[in-house]
């Protein structure tokens, strides 16, 4: 793919060849040909050599952005990262070796046991099938790739489509070399490389490419009017939708974009084409997704797009009326009656819907999106991943480094360029600037918004101060040509003889702006290798010589499940480790990371933070044959079961009150050693992480049993199982899996 | 103790069916007779390896051209190798010669015996002695006993043999050693002069046993070396006439020893070494060819990051760890595959044809594999497969499609059970290929990327004319 710029080179060499032979004799010298080898001798024109560097330009990033994203593949392998992703990659398995209808219709009995799941009708199947087609087209082509390598490369191919993309809306709102520097600006930045790495195969590495897509192609139709893009917008969003729940944030800001836009007073014929067929066709088609269906009509999240619908009709039939009444009086009287007319029918319509059941209420996770303390006291299960914090200050400057410095010159820009264009890029960077600080992994969102806005800044910025710098050289030029210049030369000469030391500011900032970029580009690429290409499964470590350790005790413990237990065994653990036990181990877990029933977790919950003997009932009545608990403290790795305890504790007490947090507290202090609660210290989880650790030396110099992970020695060395026993350990302890006895034989 | 009483019925069954048989053939067929027979049962690995000295006379009148061996039944399902040599030459210059080896069936056999046959190279005369040596391999012949241990207890096993060699020939004198990986052998069954020293255990002398003397013992011992049995071995060989010959070998392993029962606890596997889990295994020594590069171990779930490559000029090591130690019971599954220089594995023999010389048995040491099958698959556009295995394999041909096929390559596929160590011996594909197809795909790619530029091309031209007329 390099020297896909080379091609290009070689074809025009081809074409002069064709051409007439240039006015140099034929006896020139080798060495003088290369000497002039330039795009002169090419014969291009200006506007010929532009399109050459800029689709060179393209390709290199589309190749940058790609490559960049290797990393993971590099330091570690080719595999599948984190959680979520081992359910994709499954659900794909499944999709190229069933075929479509077998997976459209599978009930996967592996997961939520007893319930099982709907894989069908409860997920985003987009990813799925984008890498299967991918899949059966390079089999069709007799590449004989494996499955998991499409996938694990899904996410990068889709990056490097992006960044055509938003070339292509950077040009849209601003002009080329917005959309160049925007091309550039997102393939490296890593607020959207933390989800699109080689290897993180999950739902944002496409959705985030037919987000931008469905924009573009929403502001290409609104700036032409024309039904074809708005159909290609409409599908694009149909894309979106079948990849995403993000596609809330599309179908909100669409409406609220148009809804600016008619307040402002630019409401035209474009946009009213633009927006009824989107809207229209997008809705029809977001209906045939099974997740989606009738929601997409009835919850409470997609009815500000259709009261806009019908704000739109209403529009529509002023402007009618307008045309036909002449008396603006009278029109305004009309105007009056129409609108409180409309708002009222509106308003009631809701009220009559919501009241009825026929419009559902807005779900926990968006008011979470609205209001960022609601989580935290109604939805402990959503408060308790970590990506949905709120965001810190400085995983903004992390992700976003000079961007974030950028964007308010580029929304600058924008304002003193008004369009309807660029009125939908602010909104769109606002917006998602607000989500992004509501959760961390909204950043994602907001990342192409923000390498836009900062591309417009960029380039706006570069523009003027080469058009001065240059504007100079020719003053100086025509200076000595005695008057060969143009008036406009002679213009921008007397403004810059207002100025003095222009030309040197202007190429001080222009050093300036390239130091600053090319900052980024390094914090960026360190970035990327350094914090977002570790898979989370395999831990890496620097050993005591400089040598890297690798834990890999996640796989060991998989594979020991997969291998040594009976098939049929039900593995219980906290929900986070379900999609890789079912993925990896091929066993039937109780609950996921498809957090979709809050009491079957809760349920866990609490037998994780009961006693053993209550434990054990729970267990039994789940049919579990294995618990799995995740443990650091032998290695001192922190995100483990017992760092996640409370949230056990609050999610089980959330159902079920016997669970009680300040049974597990000591005067609102979380401690597991000497001086902890006794609840904490003889609940199952306690017991499970801790079994036969007191005989355990983890540190020189450190009484046996001291826990690394949080620094102290435990408080209960002397742990007795009665109900369960150790099955297996791994090597550095963080996975330990326990077997649930059978019951005792009465007689 | 059920085995135990059925084996005593079989005993009493062979011992009266031996004197019957005694009665009715008692002049041996072939009119031999072995004057000395010794025999030496090594039990130190879970692969049981007996080596047999046979001290053969001619007493009949006629010459005689083939020696038989019996086994019992329960053995001969075991039986993973049979080897025979005659000794030719004096003691300083003693040599041995390898002998054609083959199953006969003797309709006279009792209870079932089964026997081989092996061919002499010169008939032997009347009158004449021959020393024969034969060495056979038994796989799956010991029993854990008990069937189920904790995690710090050592295997146990059972041995079961005759103390008086199985023959269809009169034998005048015979002794059998029985070595043991270690002292501690719980018990043994007592025949008549049975002596134990240290680690060694000797039957005999006996003397003039008739033909189809039987006499059952058992032998209970510890044995805790790593009973690894890979239950099913692919090895899949792919030729590519670019210089490279590149193996995948997919493993089913399995600890085939006392299963594990109860708790794993990694605080004493680890502490304790040596209490913690004797009886399971936790490395793997692969033998790979010199040269080897690109090789990689994994499975399902992705790259196994224990492993360690030594190279050097005559072998390379590969040690591998699976990811978690093997008790009895456990499985594992994993996939080694490397890259080898392709120089080093393929010829042209004299009539123009190819050959592939490579080991067929698996690379892994002291392992038995329960069923191995190799698969050769050769590059697009060869013919007329054929190949040659010093022992009998079943052979079928398959199709596969690899990168850029179109037409598929052909495998041959080689198919064996009950393989151990010793049947790493060279096999030969023989084919012919035409050079001319190793072009086809890199030409396929080139006319590919041809057409791409050359759309390239006409884009920019239609590009331009756009251009020029705005």
């Amino acid at each position: 793919m390099v020297g896909k710029s080379e091609p290009l080179n070689g074809t025009a060499t081809a074409k002069t060849g064709q051409s007439p032979s240039p006015s140099p004799p034929p006896a020139t010298p080798m060495s003088d040909l290369l000497g002039n080898f330039s795009f002169k001798t090419l014969k291009l024109k200006t506007k010929q050599q532009e399109l050459l560097i800029r689709v060179s330009i393209l390709c290199l990033v589309y190749v940058l952005a790609f490559i960049t994203r290797l990393f993971s593949v590099l330091r570690y392998e080719s595999m599948i990262h984190e959680f979520d992703p081992y359910f994709n990659y499954r659900t794909t398995l499944y999709l190229t070796e069933k075929g479509f209808y077998e997976f459209w219709n599978w009930f996967d009995s592996e997961s939520w046991y007893p319930l099982g799941r709907i894989i069908g009708g409860t997920l985003y199947p987009g990813l799925m099938v984008t890498a299967a087609i991918i899949y059966w087209a390079l089999r069709f082509l007799s590449f004989a790739v494996h499955i998991r390598e499409v996938c694990v490369l899904t996410a990068p191919f889709f990056a490097s489509n992006t960044t055509i993309v938003a070339y292509f809306f950077g040009k849209e709102i601003w002009d080329t070399g917005a959309g160049l520097v925007a091309a550039a600006l997102i393939a490296i930045c890593p607020g959207y490389i933390s989800r699109s790495v080689a290897g993180s195969y999950d739902n944002e590495g496409v959705a985030i490419f037919a987000l931008l897509l469905t924009f573009y192609l929403f502001v290409k139709a609104v700036n032409t009017g024309s039904l074809a893009w708005a159909l290609g917008s409409a599908l694009g969003y149909f894309y979106m939708v079948s990849a995403w729940g993000g596609y809330i944030f599309i179908i909100n800001l669409i409406p609220l974009y148009v809804l600016v836009l008619l307040i402002t007073g630019r409401y035209s014929m474009r946009l009213y084409v633009a927006y009824n067929c989107t809207y229209i066709l997008g809705m029809l088609l977001a209906m045939q997704i099974r997740f989606v269906g009738f929601q997409h009509v009835q919850s409470g999240e997609h009815m500000a797009a259709m009261g806009v619908f019908f704000l739109m009709q209403v529009f529509y039939f002023l402007d009618y009326v307008k045309h036909l009444l002449s008396d603006s009086k009278m029109f305004q009287a009309f105007l009056r009656i129409t609108v409180t007319c409309a708002v009222a029918v509106g308003g009631v319509a809701l009220g009559v819907g919501t009241a009825s059941g026929y419009i559902s209420p807005w779900t926990g996770r968006f008011y979470s999106l609205l209001d960022p303390t609601y989580a935290k006291d109604h939805i402990p299960i959503i408060a308790s991943v970590s990506e949905h914090q709120p965001t810190a200050w400085s995983s903004f400057m992390f992700d976003f480094h000079i961007l974030l410095f950028l964007f308010p010159a580029g929304l600058y820009f924008c304002f003193k360029r008004l369009s309807d264009a660029t009125i939908f890029i602010v909104m769109y960077g606002l917006t998602s600037m607000y989500f992004a600080g509501v959760m961390v992994r909204l950043i994602l969102v907001a990342t192409p918004a923000v390498c836009l806005i900062s591309a417009i800044a960029v380039s706006a910025t570069i523009k003027n101060l080469t058009q001065l710098a240059r504007a100079k050289d020719k003053v100086s030029q025509t200076g000595s040509a005695k008057g060969a210049s143009s008036t406009k030369g002679s213009s921008k000469g007397s403004i810059d003889q207002s100025q003095p030391f222009q030309r040197n500011g202007a190429f001080a900032l222009l050093f300036g702006a390239f130091y600053l970029l090319s900052k980024y580009a390094t914090h960026c690429t360190w970035v990327t290798s350094e914090a977002y290409s570790s898979p989370s499964i395999v831990l890496a470590a620097r050993g005591a010589h400089g040598n890297r350790v690798i834990f890999d005790d996640y796989r060991e413990a998989y594979f020991w499940l997969r291998q040594n237990t009976p098939p049929d065994a039900k593995v219980m653990s906290w929900w986070d480790y379900g999609y890789q036990i079912t993925a990896m181990g091929n066993r039937t877990v109780i609950v996921d990371n498809n957090t979709w029933n809050n009491t079957h977790i809760a349920t866990v919950g609490r037998a994780m933070s009961s006693y053993e003997d209550e434990a054990y009932d729970i267990m039994r009545s789940l049919d579990v044959d294995y618990v799995l608990v995740v443990f650091g403290g032998v290695t001192g790795y922190s995100s483990d079961d017992i760092n996640k305890f409370l949230w056990m504790v609050r999610i089980g007490g959330g159902v079920f009150p016997v669970i009680k947090e300040p049974d597990y507290l000591v005067n609102g202090e979380y401690r597991v050693d000497k001086g902890a609660a006794p609840k904490m210290l003889n609940c199952l989880m306690y017991k499970l992480s801790y079994y036969r650790f007191g005989e355990m030396t983890t540190e020189y110099g450190k009484p046996p049993g001291y826990d690394r992970a949080r620094g102290v020695e435990i408080g209960n060395k002397d742990i007795k199982l009665e109900y369960l026993e150790e099955a297996f350990t791994t090597s550095n302890w963080i996975v330990r899996i326990y077997k649930v006895k059978p019951p005792n034989n009465r007689w | 103790m059920e085995a135990l009483r059925s084996l005593g019925q079989l005993v009493i069954a062979l011992s009266i069916f031996s004197h019957l048989s005694l009665l009715a053939y008692s002049s041996s067929p072939q009119d031999l007779q072995i004057l000395n027979a010794e025999r030496r049962i090594d039990l130190t690995s879970h692969i049981v390896k007996v080596f047999l000295t046979l001290k053969v006379e001619n007493t009949g009148t006629s010459p005689v051209s083939e020696v038989l061996l019996a086994f019992p039944p329960t053995q001969v399902d075991h039986l993973a190798l049979l080897k025979a040599a005659i000794t030719v030459g004096k003691k300083k210059k003693k040599s041995y010669v390898p002998l054609e080896v083959n199953p006969t069936e003797l309709p006279d056999a009792p209870n079932g015996a089964k026997s081989f046959s092996i061919s002499l190279l010169n008939p032997l005369n009347s009158g004449e002695t021959a020393t024969l040596e034969v060495l056979y391999i038994l796989t799956h012949s010991l029993e854990p006993f008990p069937a189920e241990i904790s995690q710090s207890e050592s295997q146990l096993v059972y041995y079961r043999d005759s103390a008086i060699i199985l023959s269809p020939y009169y034998i005048k004198q015979q002794t059998t050693f029985i070595r043991t990986p270690s002292t501690r052998v719980e018990s043994f069954t007592r025949v008549e002069s049975t002596n134990r020293a240290g680690s060694e255990i000797k039957y005999g002398p006996y003397k003039d046993r008739p033909a189809y003397s039987y006499s059952p013992i058992i032998v209970h011992f510890e044995n805790n070396n790593a009973f690894a049995v890979v239950e099913e071995l692919v090895r899949e060989v792919e030729v590519s006439h670019w210089g490279n010959l590149q193996i995948t070998e997919h493993y089913k392993l399995a600890h085939a020893g006392a299963r594990h029962k109860g708790i794993f606890s990694r605080v004493d596997y680890q502490s304790r070494p040596h209490a913690g889990g004797v009886s399971s295994f936790k490395h793997l020594l692969a033998r790979l060819p010199p040269r080897v590069h690109s090789v990689y171990y994994r499975d399902e779930i992705g790259n196994i990051s224990s492993s360690h490559l030594r190279t050097d000029y005559l072998k390379s090591d590969l040690e591998i760890e699976p990811r978690y130690p093997l008790f009895g019971g456990w499985k594992a599954t994993f996939v080694i595959g490397y890259g080898l220089p392709l120089e080093d594995f393929l010829f042209e023999s004299p009539d123009g044809r190819r050959y592939l010389n490579f080991t067929f048995g698996c690379p892994l040491a002291e392992t038995v594999v329960d069923k191995l099958t190799v698969k050769v698959v050769l590059p697009e556009g060869s013919k007329n497969p054929s190949a040659v295995v010093p022992f009998s394999v079943e052979q079928h041909l398959e199709t596969k499609y690899s990168y850029l096929d179109v037409a598929g390559r052909t495998v041959v596929v080689l198919e064996k059970r009950n393989v151990v160590p010793e049947h790493n011996s060279h096999f030969q594909v023989y084919y012919t290929f035409n050079p001319v197809f190793m072009l086809a795909e890199p030409l396929m790619l080139v006319s590919t990327f041809f057409f791409v530029f050359m759309a390239s091309v006409a884009y920019l031209h239609i590009d331009f004319s756009i251009c020029k007329s705005s």
